[in-house]
């Protein structure tokens, strides 16, 4: 089967930039301005633009560990059949992954937060 | 000349590896355990939301001295990939090709990350 890499280095890319810039705005955040405790912790990130922004960081997280984790199987895993059960396997992990970070974020009450 | 095929030294042990070398393998390394630590990552954020007292809990677990040691790991790996992975996207712009460049950039990662995980260790 013949493709490119192209649509998976461009993926990877993308993805690395906003990871890169969430994780320092959200360090530099914590730095400057750390939530207070529980209530503080979920107040903030009930706000609908965190959340937003995590639910960004999670998906971009997923799609970043894909292209990552596949290139790392494709290079040492050379039987067709192993790689096709560890990719799927993987696969499987990070949607549920993203799935349980979405439901996480979903699930704050926004009106007792 | 010699008949047969080439030869193959495949002992890593014999090569002397430039440091843009390294700065590559760590960042594969670094990525796999950013990756084998998602899970729980995202299981310390559920704890994280729950209740006071599993907030609380979980801040304890926290600065236990095994899981202090565990995130020294972790925060290393966070900050060697964030910067190794800056430097190639640099790289991608064709910025730091040169040898003395890579060369550079490349101990200013390993610095870089050292220095900012000292500055984690010594914060927390």
């Amino acid at each position: 089967m013949l493709t490119s890499g192209l649509k998976a280095w461009v993926w990877q890319r993308l993805s690395a930039i906003y990871l890169a810039v969430f994780l320092i705005w959200l360090a530099a955040h914590m730095w400057f301005f750390p939530t207070a405790g529980f209530t503080g912790w979920r107040a903030w990130l009930a706000q609908p633009v965190i959340s937003m922004a995590f639910a960004l960081f999670f998906l971009s997280l997923m799609v970043h560990a894909w292209v990552g984790v596949r290139d790392v199987v494709m290079d040492y895993v050379h039987s067709l059949v192993t790689r096709v059960a560890i990719l799927t396997s993987v696969l499987l992990l990070l949607l549920a992954m993203a799935a349980w970070a979405f439901l996480l974020l979903a699930g704050i009450d926004y009106r007792t937060a | 000349m010699a008949k047969g095929p080439a030869p193959v030294n495949l002992d890593l042990r014999t090569i002397a590896f430039p440091v843009m070398a390294v700065v590559s393998i760590l960042h594969r390394i670094s990525g796999i355990l950013l990756f084998l630590a998602i899970p729980l990552s995202i299981y310390a954020m559920h704890l994280s939301l729950k209740s006071a007292q599993d907030f609380e809990r979980l801040g304890a677990f926290l600065h236990s001295l095994p899981v202090r040691l565990l995130a020294v790991v972790l925060v290393w790996s966070l900050l060697h990939h964030l910067f190794a992975g800056i430097r190639f996207l640099l790289l991608d712009l064709a910025i730091g090709l040169s040898r003395t460049q890579a060369r550079m950039t490349a101990w200013l990662v390993l610095a870089g990350s050292l220095l900012l995980l000292f500055t984690f260790v010594w914060a927390i």
